[in-house]
């Protein structure tokens, strides 16, 4: 029985941490399937909205706004505003005027942005860690149990993580409406197909890759704010490693590929938990970056990538 | 006859080859134009020129008497011009109808049922792909698509690249017939064609364009009798 309510646990753990990946990795592949380019400073809009939540976690108390279901609903809606705006600036200035360059110039130049955006934050926030009191605490009590020591133990959902997983299902069903159904959804996923063409029929390229930057932002916003609830910590650099899990989550689901990256994502969280769960605390980022290699090397389009052969 | 499209001393260039080297065109308002050449003449240069991509380098292009050169893209298609550009260039991973709601993207989504059950009637066979993907239609109806997405966006003048590359005899038959139909109902039509003999019957006035230039001009049964234009495109008899 131990063992079993222990896997739960675990596995309500791997979701809610693959619901951050997830919906960093959206951002990745979608840039990816438009433009063509590994956004690397996405990892710093993640970050980002970390700092977004935190301010307005704090803002808000300040203001004496301290009902917890409000002020989750403003900081959300205004960090994603906020992070959008992020988004849509770091596409504009930084790789609008490099489209149609070598690829090679872009990825430096989001490499550059990365390095930029962490020591902007740096500088307006300083270099240590910033906390933030948990705000959602509490949860069901599932299972209980004994360990192997004959300890109680209690498997618990906690309200966290049912707010986590409500949140990201939302989000998910919303995104895949706004993609597979709306005008913005269609033109997104011609230019993803043939820019030029989608130009020829009205379509306004450059708003439509916009857009595409704000929406990736804005979603790395959320993660921002389910980090912020989770962890209850975050400094300038959280970004790095997150940023580089969702890109390996985006590339395990196949790049390009949105159902794909929210599916990496979770496999990823999964596999991290599980592996410092069972095996070792320590190597679970290297766990998590072995994933990388082995996709790369034996199938380097991901689970749900899109095979580049079509019937034309 | 006011010029609906003119085009005056339009050049072109891919980097530092050049394609248009001082071109003169003039459609007119219901008009069926041709323009016939060899391979890498430069006539799909000519038709994404109009477009906007690439932008001419030299020259003027007006269309309603407003010039167009120069501007963006999807702000020259915004004013009424619509293409079935070389290779179709459908939307692989999309179904026929989305392929047709792109095409409607500067119209009002009110028209849209309306537009789609025209080009329906035009093209029965795409009503029986509507939820398939582009990418798996057959080369014919890929073309039919192409033709019908241009449609949707309700164009007052219709550009269409090569529409009988690569298709059985029937079905070029059966397109030539849409452009003939669609022009009667008023549309002007700048029909870029390799196949000469289809295009200049069906044309009001050709032109043949050879090296980035036009080397020759006339209605169509004039450029149909032309001694050079015989030895050149329609050898063979078709």
């Amino acid at each position: 029985m131990y063992h079993v309510a222990y896997f739960l646990d675990q596995l309500i753990n791997g979701v809610t941490l693959g619901a951050i990946y997830g919906l960093v990795a959206i951002g990745y592949t979608m840039v990816y399937g438009i433009i063509g380019m590994i956004n690397f400073a996405h990892g710093e809009i993640f970050m980002i909205g970390t700092f977004l939540s935190l301010i307005g976690f704090l803002l808000l108390g300040l203001l004496g706004i301290g009902w917890v279901p409000l002020a989750i609903v403003i900081v959300l809606v205004v960090a994603m505003v906020f992070a959008g705006f992020y988004g849509w600036t770091l596409e504009r200035i930084a790789y609008r005027p490099l489209r149609g360059s070598p690829r090679l110039a872009a990825l430096i130049t989001a490499i550059g942005m990365s390095i930029f955006l962490q020591n902007y934050v740096q500088l307006l926030q300083g270099a240590r860690n910033k906390p933030l009191p948990p705000m959602v605490t509490g949860g069901v009590e599932l299972v209980e149990t004994t360990n192997q020591a004959g300890q109680p133990y209690v498997i618990s959902l906690s309200y966290l993580q049912i707010l986590i997983i409500v949140l990201t299902v939302v989000l998910m069903v919303v995104f895949t409406y706004l993609i597979t159904r709306t005008a913005l959804g269609r033109a997104q996923r011609a230019c993803e197909q043939d820019r030029g063409m989608a130009a020829l029929l009205g379509v306004n390229v450059d708003r439509t890759i916009s857009l595409t930057f704000v929406i990736g932002a804005a979603l790395a916003s959320v993660a921002g704010l389910i980090f912020m609830l989770r962890y209850g910590a975050t400094d300038f650099f959280v970004g790095f490693l997150t940023g580089i899990k969702a890109f390996t989550a985006a590339v395990l689901g196949g790049i390009g590929s949105l159902p794909g990256a929210m599916l990496g994502g979770i496999l990823i969280g999964l596999i991290e938990v599980f592996f410092a769960g069972y095996f070792n605390l320590e190597y679970k980022d290297v766990a998590t970056f072995t994933i990388l290699v082995l996709v790369l090397i034996f199938r380097p389009t991901g689970l749900l990538g899109k095979p580049d052969i079509e019937k034309v | 006859m006011t010029a609906m499209l003119s085009i005056k001393g339009v050049e072109t260039f891919y980097g530092r080859i050049q394609a248009l080297r001082g071109v003169d065109v003039e459609v007119g308002q219901g008009e069926i134009v041709t323009l016939i050449g060899a391979n890498g003449a430069g006539k799909s240069t000519l038709l994404m020129t109009i477009c906007g991509e690439p932008r001419a380098a030299a020259g003027r292009i007006d269309f309603d008497g407003q010039e167009i050169t120069g501007r963006q893209t999807y702000e020259i298609v915004r004013m009424g011009i619509a293409q079935s550009p070389e290779g179709r260039r459908i939307f692989p991973r999309m179904t026929v109808r989305e392929n047709l709601q792109l095409g409607a993207t500067t119209t009002d989504p009110a028209h849209f049922a309306q537009d789609e059950e025209r080009v329906f009637e035009m093209f029965p066979i795409l009503k029986e792909r509507a939820d398939q993907r582009g990418g798996t239609l057959s080369g014919g109806e890929q073309q039919m698509l192409a033709i019908g997405r241009a449609l949707m966006s309700r164009p007052r003048l219709l550009l269409l690249d090569e529409p009988s590359l690569g298709l059985a005899p029937m079905v070029v038959k059966q397109i030539f017939e849409v452009i003939r139909e669609i022009n009667a109902e008023g549309m002007t039509v700048f029909l870029v064609e390799q196949n000469a003999y289809h295009a200049l019957r069906l044309a009001h006035r050709g032109y043949v364009m050879a090296n980035g230039r036009i080397i020759l001009s006339g209605t169509g049964q004039e450029l149909l009798s032309n001694a050079e234009v015989r030895a050149a495109y329609l050898e063979g008899g078709h």
